[in-house]
C-alpha cells in the first residue's frame, strides 16, 4: 500500500485527472462524457419534436441559428430531420447509454464490488476511454460535413447509406472507434472479473450487478466484431467503389448506378442486427444489475431468487445471439427463417421475465425505504415491463408486419430504454453518488426530478402506441400530417412534444443537483446506505488502489435482515462468527 | 494494493491476466473474420457467376509456407526464453519479423499485379471481398510485426528485470501471431482454391 501512495503523489495533473489509469477516474470521465452526449442526443430529439408537432412552422429561438442548409427561415428541411433522427439514435445508444451503463458504472463500481485494486489492464482502460472520446468527436464532426451528418437512420441500411452524403463515411469511422473502445473495454471487464475477485468471492457470491456486467461484456466482445466487419464492407462500398451491399440493376433518381452490382442489402441487415440485438441486452442488463443492487439495499432483504437471476442472465446472453432476424420480418427473408426467429424470440422473453419477476417478488414483505434511487428503481420495473410486453407482438411475424414501420415500435423500444434503462442509470447515479463524493444528492430535488420525469416519459411514449396502432409511419418528417389515416391521431403529436420539452425542464433540477451536491451536498458517513457489498468497505472516496487492507469475502452479497443480528445488514467482508 | 496475477497464474483459473485477455481478444477476432467469411459465403451463393483461377496460386502457396515457418520461429523464440537463452530468442524473433515482411512483399507483388490488370474492388464482388479480407489480414500481419519488433527491440529490456513476465508476453504475442497465421490458412483455400 505505501508504495502506491508514494506513486500517487508523483502523478502530475495530466496523469491524475486527464490521462489517468485509475478505474475510478476513468469511470467518472466516462460518466460525464456520456451524460453530455445523452443531453445532446436528447436536445436533437427536442428539436425534431417541434417539426413533428408543428410541421412547416419556424423553430422558435434556435431556428435562426441552424443555417440555410438545415432550416431556411427556421423551417426544418426534411434532410436535416433525417440527420437528427439518425444521430439521435446513434448518440443515445452508442455514445450515451452504453458508455454510461458499462463504461461509467462498470468501471467505477465493478472493481470495487469484487475487491480489486483496479482493472486488470489499467493502460488499456485509459485507451478505451480515449478511443471512445475520439469516436464521439468524430460522430459530432459529421454535422459540419458537406451534406450534413449521417442521414440513413441509426441502422444505416444500404443501399441508401451506400450512396448517402459524406456524413455517412464519418459515421462509419466513428463507429469503428466506438467498437474498438467497446472491445478493449469488454476484454478488460471479463479478465478483471475472472482474475481479480477477492479471496472468498466465488462466482455465486458476486453481486448481481457484477454478473450483469460480466454477461454484458461477453455480448460486447462477441457481437460487436460483425458490425465492425459490416462497417469495413460499407466503407469499401463508399470509398473503393465495391458493391457488397449494392444489388445489380440499381437505379438512383432515374439513372442506373454505375457499379459492378451483385451485392446484397440484406447482408448488411444481418450483420447489423447480429450486433444490434445483443446490443439491446447490453442496454438492459447493466440497468437490471443497478436496479437489483438498489432493490436489495432498500428493501433490506436478500434478492429473491438470486441464483435464478444469474442463470437467467447467462441464458439471456446466450439467446440474444440467435434472435436478431426478428428485426427483419419485413424483408421477406422467408417464412421458415421467420418461424425460427420468432420461436427464439418468444424463448428469450422467459429469462427477462424471470429477472423482472424476481425483482418484483423481492419487494414482497420488505421494509422499503423510499429514497430517490429506490423510486427510480421501482419505476424501472413497470416501465421495463411495459416495454417488454409491448415487444411480444413485434416478436411474432404475423403481428409484426402491420406494426413494424409504425410509431408502435418507437414506443416499445423507448419504454425499454428511456424510462427503463435511463431510469436505472439515474437510480445508479443517486445511489453511488455518496461513494464518489462522501456527500449525498438532495432528496427534494431528486423527487422533483423523479416524479416530473416519470409523468413526462409516459406522456411521450404512451401515445406512441395509440399513434402506431392507427398505422402512422415512424419515418415521416411531418409526423403524418399528409396522410388521411393519421388525421384522427394527429393531435397526439403536439401532446408528445410538450411531454418531451417538459421532460427537458425536469432534467434541470438533476443537473443542478449533480453539481451542487459535489460541493454543497449533505455529508454522509462512509456506508451511507448501510449496504453489504464491498464497494462500501473502502474509504470514501476510494484512494488509488482502493482498499486499505486486502479484502476477503465470507458470505453472499445480500445479507440483509438476518435474524438474530444486531444490525440489519452484514457486509460481505465480515467474517463468520466462530 | 498491486494488481495481482500479472506474472504468476491465479491458482483457481490457472491463468495470468494477459493470457486470458489475449484469448478473449482472439475470440472477438474469430467473430470479426467469421462475419467476413459468412459474408463471403452469402455473396457467393447469391452471385450469378463467380470467377475461378484468377488469383496467383503458386505465390499464395509460397506465402502459406512463409507464414507457417514464421509461426514455427515464433514458438522457437518463446522456447528459447524458456531455456533462458536470450541471444537465441533475438535470432528467432528477428526471423519471425523478417518472414512477416517477406509475406507482405509477396502480397505487394500480388496486389500491384491485380491493380495493373484493372482487377480492383469495384470490378466485381469477388475482387471486393478478396481485397477486403486479405487487406484486413495484412493489417493484422503489420500489427503483429509492430508488436514483435517492439519485443525484439526496446521491449526486450524487460528480460533483465522481469524475465518471467517477459516470457509470458512473448507467449501472448505468439498466440496472436498463430491466430493471424490461422486466418491465412482459411483464406488461402477459400479465396484461391475453391
Amino acid at each position: 500500500m505505501e508504495g502506491n501512495h508514494d506513486h500517487e503523489h508523483h502523478l502530475g495533473f495530466w496523469r491524475k485527472y486527464v490521462f489517468s489509469q485509475d478505474h475510478k477516474v476513468i469511470g467518472i470521465q466516462y460518466g460525464f462524457t456520456s451524460l453530455l452526449f445523452l443531453l445532446f442526443g436528447f436536445t436533437l430529439m427536442m428539436v425534431m419534436r417541434w417539426q413533428l408537432a408543428y410541421p412547416g412552422q419556424p423553430i422558435p429561438i434556435i431556428g435562426s441559428w441552424l443555417g440555410d442548409d438545415r432550416a431556411p427561415q427556421g423551417i426544418m428541411l426534411p434532410e436535416f430531420y433525417n440527420q437528427l433522427g439518425a444521430m439521435h439514435g446513434t448518440i443515445m445508444v452508442f455514445l450515451g447509454i452504453v458508455p454510461l451503463a458499462v463504461g461509467a458504472f462498470g468501471n467505477y463500481v465493478m472493481p470495487l464490488q469484487i475487491g480489486a485494486p483496479d482493472m486488470a489492464f489499467p493502460k488499456l482502460n485509459m485507451m478505451s476511454y480515449w478511443v471512445y472520446f475520439l469516436g464521439g468527436v468524430t460522430m459530432l464532426s459529421s454535422f459540419v460535413m458537406p451534406g450534413g451528418a449521417a442521414n440513413s437512420g441509426w441502422t444505416s441500411y444500404p443501399p441508401l447509406s451506400d450512396i448517402a452524403t459524406t456524413g455517412q463515411t464519418v459515421w462509419l469511422c466513428g463507429m469503428v472507434f466506438l467498437i474498438t473502445s467497446s472491445l478493449l473495454g469488454s476484454i478488460n471487464f471479463i479478465v478483471t472479473i475472472v482474475q481479480l475477485r477477492a479471496k472468498g468471492l466465488t462466482f455465486m457470491r458476486l453481486p448481481f450487478f457484477v454478473w450483469a456486467q460480466f454477461v454484458t461484456s461477453f455480448l460486447l466482445l462477441l457481437a460487436f466484431p460483425p458490425l465492425e466487419a459490416a462497417g469495413v464492407l460499407q466503407l469499401m462500398d463508399r470509398l473503393a467503389g465495391s458493391s457488397f451491399f449494392l444489388p445489380s440493376g440499381l437505379v438512383v433518381t432515374g439513372q442506373p448506378l454505375n457499379v459492378s452490382g451483385g451485392g446484397s442489402p440484406l447482408l448488411w441487415q444481418h450483420l447489423f442486427w447480429f450486433l444490434a440485438h445483443p446490443e439491446v441486452y447490453v442496454l438492459i442488463l447493466p440497468a437490471m444489475g443497478i436496479v437489483a443492487e438498489i432493490i436489495a439495499n432498500n428493501t433490506r432483504k436478500p434478492l429473491w431468487g438470486y441464483k435464478s437471476m444469474v442463470y437467467a442472465a447467462i441464458f439471456l446472453g446466450f439467446m440474444s445471439f440467435i434472435v436478431w432476424a426478428h428485426h427483419m420480418f419485413m424483408t421477406g427473408m422467408g417464412t421458415i427463417i421467420s418461424t425460427f426467429f420468432q420461436t427464439t424470440t418468444m424463448i428469450i422473453s422467459i429469462p427477462s421475465v424471470i429477472i423482472l419477476t424476481a425483482l418484483l417478488i423481492s419487494l414482497w414483505g420488505g421494509s422499503i425505504r423510499f429514497t430517490t434511487p429506490m423510486l427510480f428503481a421501482l419505476a424501472f420495473l413497470p416501465m421495463f415491463g411495459i416495454g417488454g410486453l409491448t415487444g411480444l407482438p413485434l416478436g411474432l411475424s404475423a403481428t409484426d408486419i402491420p406494426l413494424h414501420d409504425t410509431y408502435y415500435v418507437i414506443g416499445h423500444f423507448h419504454y425499454v430504454v428511456a424510462p427503463g434503462t435511463i431510469f436505472a442509470l439515474f437510480a445508479g447515479i443517486y445511489h453511488w453518488f455518496p461513494k464518489l463524493t462522501g456527500r449525498k444528492m438532495n432528496e427534494v430535488l431528486g423527487r422533483i426530478h423523479f416524479f416530473g420525469s416519470f409523468v413526462c416519459m409516459n406522456a411521450i411514449f404512451m401515445p406512441m402506441f395509440i399513434v402506431g396502432l392507427a398505422g402512422v409511419s415512424r419515418r415521416l418528417w411531418d409526423g403524418g400530417a399528409q396522410y388521411a389515416h393519421a388525421q384522427p391521431v394527429l393531435h397526439w403529436n403536439a401532446f408528445m412534444s410538450m411531454g418531451a420539452w417538459t421532460l427537458g425542464l425536469f432534467q434541470l433540477p438533476f443537473i443542478f443537483n449533480l453539481f451542487w451536491s459535489i460541493w454543497k451536498g449533505k455529508k454522509v458517513e462512509e456506508n451511507h446506505w448501510q449496504a453489504t457489498t464491498l464497494e462500501w468497505a473502502t474509504p470514501t472516496p476510494p484512494p488509488h488502489g482502493n482498499f486499505l487492507t486486502v479484502p476477503e469475502v465470507y458470505r453472499p452479497p445480500y445479507e440483509y435482515s438476518v435474524p438474530g443480528q444486531k444490525r440489519d445488514f452484514i457486509p460481505q467482508n465480515q467474517p463468520m462468527e466462530a | 494494493m498491486e494488481i495481482p496475477y500479472t506474472v504468476k497464474a491465479r491458482p483457481d483459473t490457472g491463468l495470468v491476466n494477459a493470457k486470458l485477455g489475449v484469448w478473449l481478444f482472439l475470440a472477438s477476432e474469430v467473430m470479426l473474420f467469421g462475419a467476413l467469411f459468412s459474408s463471403y459465403i452469402l455473396l457467393r451463393i447469391g452471385s450469378v457467376e463467380w470467377p475461378h483461377h484468377v488469383l496467383d496460386v503458386p505465390l499464395a502457396t509460397i506465402n502459406t509456407a512463409v507464414l507457417i515457418s514464421s509461426s514455427i520461429t515464433m514458438v522457437m523464440s518463446w522456447a528459447s526464453l524458456m531455456e533462458k537463452n536470450f541471444g537465441k530468442y533475438r535470432r528467432f524473433m528477428g526471423a519471425t519479423i523478417l518472414l512477416g515482411l517477406v509475406f507482405l512483399i509477396i502480397k505487394y507483388f500480388e496486389y500491384t499485379h491485380h491493380f495493373a490488370a484493372g482487377e480492383i474492388p469495384s470490378k466485381s464482388t469477388f475482387f471486393a471481398i478478396y481485397f477486403t479480407m486479405t487487406g484486413l489480414h495484412g493489417l493484422h500481419v503489420i500489427g503483429g510485426m509492430i508488436v514483435n519488433s517492439y519485443f525484439w527491440g526496446p521491449g526486450s529490456k524487460m528480460w533483465k528485470t522481469q524475465p518471467e513476465r517477459f516470457t509470458n508476453r512473448i507467449e501472448v504475442a505468439g498466440l496472436y501471431w498463430h491466430f493471424v497465421d490461422l486466418v491465412w490458412i482459411f483464406l488461402f483455400p477459400v479465396l484461391y482454391l475453391l
